[in-house]
This record gives C-alpha cells, structure tokens and sequence, in this order.
C-alpha cells in the first residue's frame, strides 16, 4: 500500500461520491466513461467566471491578459506534465474524439494517397475508428486492423508483417476502454519507427492510470480528455512532435488561427494556433490545470500503486464468482474489469445492479468490434478510480450475487 | 378486454409490491412466460434493433384484431415485452393507434422507455403502431 495515501481522506475532496441513489450509498464504477471532479476543479471555473472571465489572445486590457495567462499557465503546465520539449506541441482541443479527428483530417490531406494503408487496432474505441474509416474512403486508402487473440492479447507478430512502404501512419490506444487491457505502445512505437511510420496515441484512458513521458514513449501524437482524468468536460488536448504540427495543414478555419486575411489570401498562424480556431475553453481548462495540480499533489506514482492493489483485488475476487467470463483476464490490465455472467444478459445485470445503487457501464462500451471479436452482446464494465474502495468491491461482489439469485 | 381495461389490470397486479425487487422478480417470471416466438421470425427480417438487447416482433391480422408476438435476449426486457404484448396484441389497428402507454409509467417501469437505454423497446412500441397503420390502411382499401 501506498504510505501517503489515505483513500477516505481523498474521498472527501470529491463531494459527488457522497450521496444517495435509490436510497443506497453511491458505488461509482462507471470511472472509464467519466470521472467525477475534485473540489478545486469546481471551484476554479466558478471562480474564472466570478473574476477574471475575458477573452483571449485578444484584448489588450487587463482582464483579457489576466485570462490568457492563466489559460497559457494550463498549457505550460501540461507541457510540463507530459515531458513534452515545446508548450506549441500542445494544442487544446474539445476532447480525445476531437483531437483524433484533427490528426486522422489533417495528416490524411496532407499524407493519405490511393493505395495507401492505416493501421489501428482490434482495441480501439470508435473514436479511434471512424475517423480513421472515413479519411482512408476520401482517399481510397486502406484501414487495416492488428488483431488481437483469444485472450485479448494484441498479436504484435502480425503488426511487423503489415507495416510496408504503404504504411503512412499508425493509431493505437494506450489503454483499451473495454477491457482494460494495456497496449504494449511503446514496443509498437520502436517497431513502427524502425520502418520511418509515425505513431499516434489514443490515451483518453491510458493517461489516467499511467504516468506518461512522450519523450520517453517517443509517440508522434498522443492525445486526451480532461473529463476522464478528473478534469472538467469540453477540453482535451493534443500532443504532436513540432516537426509534424508544423507540415500538417490547419483542421477548421475561422478567427485566432489566422495570420492575415484578405479576400484573395489567408496566411496561418503558427503553433499552436494553427490548430486553434474559435474562442477556446478558457474556464475549463483552468479548471483541467486544477485537477492536474490535484493529481500531482497526490503523486501519480502513489495514484499507480494504489489502483494496482484495488484492481487485483477486486479481480481476485470477481474470478472466484461461479459462472463469471473475465474477458482480457491473461493480459495486462488496470482500471477496468468486463465481465459476464454465465446465462444472463448485461441489460438485465445491469439494470438489478443500478437498483443496488451501482454506478457500471453495460454494453458495448463504443468498441463493438471488440465485442464482435468475443462474439458477445456487450459486457458489464466495472472502472475504478482512486476513490475507489475495496468496500467498494465488496459492495459490487455482494450484488452479482443478487444478480445470480434473482436472474440465474 | 380493452386496451384501457388490460392496462388497468397490469397496474392493479403490480400495486401489491412494496419494493423494486419484488416487482422485477415479477417482471423477471413474466419474462420467462411470454410465449416464445416461432424461430422462423427469430430473423434479421423482425430484428428490432437495440444495441444493449434485441427485440423481435411479428404481426398477423386475425378477424379484424392483430395479433403481436415478440422475444428478447434480456429477460428484464422480455418481461416489458410480455406487459405490452398483453395490452396491445388481439386489438384493432384503430385502438392501437389511438393507445397511450402510461401505465408503464404507473408501474414504475418508465427508465426502461427511455430511448437512452437503447434496449429495443421504444422502437418496438414505434413498429407496433406501425403495423396498426398498415393493417389499417390495407382494410380500408380492400374495403
Ligand atoms: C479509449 C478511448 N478513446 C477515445 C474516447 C473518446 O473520448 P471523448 O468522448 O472524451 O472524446 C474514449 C471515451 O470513452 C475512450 O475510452
């Protein structure tokens, strides 16, 4: 156990968590889709839209510059956080969803011919799906997919022997939404590069149970939510090696990201801006750089030792339920736990265990191809965060067995 | 019985709980004792789609009045099934159309109708009526 951290006394920095459902004390497991905010993070955006709300870049008054330097400070910040060598590799974007979409839009203009191939992978979320699909059809190039084994392994084997001189880009997740199983990316990341092929980094999850050092993973573009990483929903960010921001054209156009405009000609701003059109979030992301001071206040490391324990224990105990499918169960996994029950259907668990007044995800958790893969409906998705308890465990134990009694 | 008169007797039958759980075990047995399809209608042709559970419904117009008969994957759904089956099935196209489906809402069953929870029942309800127009539209041309 983690010697700094005491899980109650982090509890009562989320005032969420404390309250009643269906007249039980709340058990959120639903962590993978969002997580809920500390105070600090509450605060802050009450307090930029009580005080300092201006717009940025903009004026030259002092609100204005109080507002754009707290809005940069994020930015540093996230920089700092990320190892990243320059604050113009990050670019604020609405989320993970947006940032995949700016880089599948805009390095496909730039670099997808006819013929050429797209690699992801069988774990992606559709997030790391579609985007990719619809960019490879304009182009009429082609999306090949890393299939993963039985057990939800990925087969990397078969990734060397699909990279080829057609290979323009490749885009993994860090860590897969739906069954929480840890992509090898860094190995993917050496292997790719070997052959000169770019690599991009879906880390809406794998940033929030890993401490991530993109010089350290050498990824070419690594991206996330502020929402699932206990910051305020509507920001997210996007790291891109300068090198590759720089030849890569602007994704939307509009105010801020211009140079000069006149009728015959626009000429672009430079890094970030480029790729920052539009009013941006000023108040939730001083709100994101709250919850990352919050998350480094705590430790990271300590955050990752303590969700390691958490989850192994509830994975020990879930396993020695009768009838239950753990899927991913011999891979590396954190945070999440996918599961079935033998001879019940997800919506029918899933709607006994809500009664029980449970927070947990049923479905296909925007992986349907996973669930393909498995050849299931959907599964019921446990996600834990550090607030999370072992009692909490228990409490979810106790009501898969309520599940089997009525349902089984 | 009409339409009215078989709701009424589902929120009577569903008055005596106390609590949620006596009722899903409830809904759970009426789950279990809908009549099952004919496999034959088990078909993409009668999927209703619901990406958390499927839902398959089929038609037949018998002496004026249609006859439903459904399935689903999820108990807890079929259970919703089997309460809209009783009330709708063996009506005329008129009354079907005409019908509203509080009662669901009275048996506190109505998070199950939300189109959120993408368990296949509304778009069920919505091909219900569907065919109620149809059967309808096919009487008054056939005189
Ligand atoms: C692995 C992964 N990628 C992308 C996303 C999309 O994130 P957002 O909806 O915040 O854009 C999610 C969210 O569920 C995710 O888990």
């Amino acid at each position: 156990m983690a010697v700094n951290f005491d899980v109650n006394n982090i509890r009562k920095d989320f005032p969420s968590l404390h309250q009643s459902i269906y007249g039980k004390p709340l058990v959120y497991l639903d962590n993978a889709a969002t997580s809920q905010k500390p105070k600090v993070v509450i605060g802050a955006i009450s307090e930029y839209y009580s005080t300092i709300n201006s717009n940025v870049h903009r004026g030259v008054h002092y609100l204005s510059q109080k507002a754009t330097d707290a809005f940069e400070d994020a930015r540093n910040h996230i920089c700092q956080y990320l190892n990243a060598r320059y604050s113009h590799e990050i670019i604020i974007t609405k989320g993970a969803t947006d940032a995949i979409n700016l880089v599948a839009n805009s390095f496909g203009k730039k670099f997808l011919k006819k013929g050429d191939e797209v690699i992801i992978s069988a774990l992606e979320h559709h997030a790391n799906i579609v985007p990719w699909q619809m960019i490879c059809i304009e182009k009429q190039a082609k999306l090949r997919i890393i299939p993963v084994n039985d057990s939800g392994e990925l087969r990397l084997a078969e990734l060397e022997s699909m990279m080829n001189e057609r290979t323009r880009i490749i885009s993994v997740t860090h860590i897969s939404n739906s069954l929480g199983v840890i992509l090898p990316v860094k190995e993917i990341i050496k292997m790719a590069h070997n052959k000169g092929i770019p690599v991009m980094i879906d880390g809406a999850q794998g940033i929030v149970h890993k401490k991530v050092d993109v010089k350290d993973l050498d990824c070419d573009f690594y991206c996330f939510s502020s929402h699932k990483f206990y910051g305020p929903m509507g920001v997210g960010i996007l790291y891109g090696k300068e090198e590759i921001l720089n030849e890569i054209p602007p994704y939307q156009t509009g105010g801020e990201m211009i140079k000069t405009v006149t009728f015959e000609k626009t000429t672009f701003n430079d890094l970030p801006f480029k790729f920052e059109t539009g009013t941006p979030n000023v108040a939730d992301m001083i709100g994101f750089d709250k919850a990352l001071h919050y998350i480094e206040s705590i430790g990271m490391e300590n955050i990752e030792a303590y969700e390691k324990e958490l989850f192994n224990y509830a994975s020990e105990r879930l396993v020695t339920i009768p009838g239950i499918t753990v899927y991913g169960d011999k891979c590396e996994r954190i945070g999440v736990i996918s599961f079935n029950l033998k001879g019940i259907h997800p919506y029918d668990a899933g709607t006994i265990i809500d009664k029980l007044g449970i927070a947990l995800r049923t479905g296909n958790h925007c992986a349907q191809p996973v669930m393909d893969r498995f050849n299931i409906p959907g599964t019921l998705r446990a996600s834990f965060a550090f607030y999370n308890t072992k009692g909490e465990a228990d409490v979810l134990m106790g009501a898969i067995h309520k599940v089997q009694e009525m349902l089984g | 019985m009409s339409i009215q008169e078989q709701a009424q007797k589902i929120i009577d039958e569903f008055a005596i709980f106390e609590d949620w759980m006596d009722k899903y075990n409830y809904l759970i047995e009426m789950g279990k004792s809908l009549p099952v399809i004919d496999e034959k209608y088990k078909t993409d042709q009668y999927l209703i789609s619901g990406c958390q559970s499927k839902v398959w419904l089929s038609a037949e117009m018998q002496d004026g009045v249609i006859v439903f008969k459904a399935d689903s994957d999820a108990v807890i759904t079929k259970g919703i099934v089997n309460l809209l089956i009783r009330v709708l099935s063996n009506q005329r196209p008129d009354d079907i159309l005409n019908s509203n489906l509080n009662f669901i809402d009275q048996v506190g069953l109505k998070e199950h109708l939300s189109p959120t929870r993408s368990n296949g029942l509304v778009s069920m309800i919505k091909q219900m009526k569907l065919y109620a127009l149809v059967f309808k539209t096919k009487m008054e041309v056939n005189g």
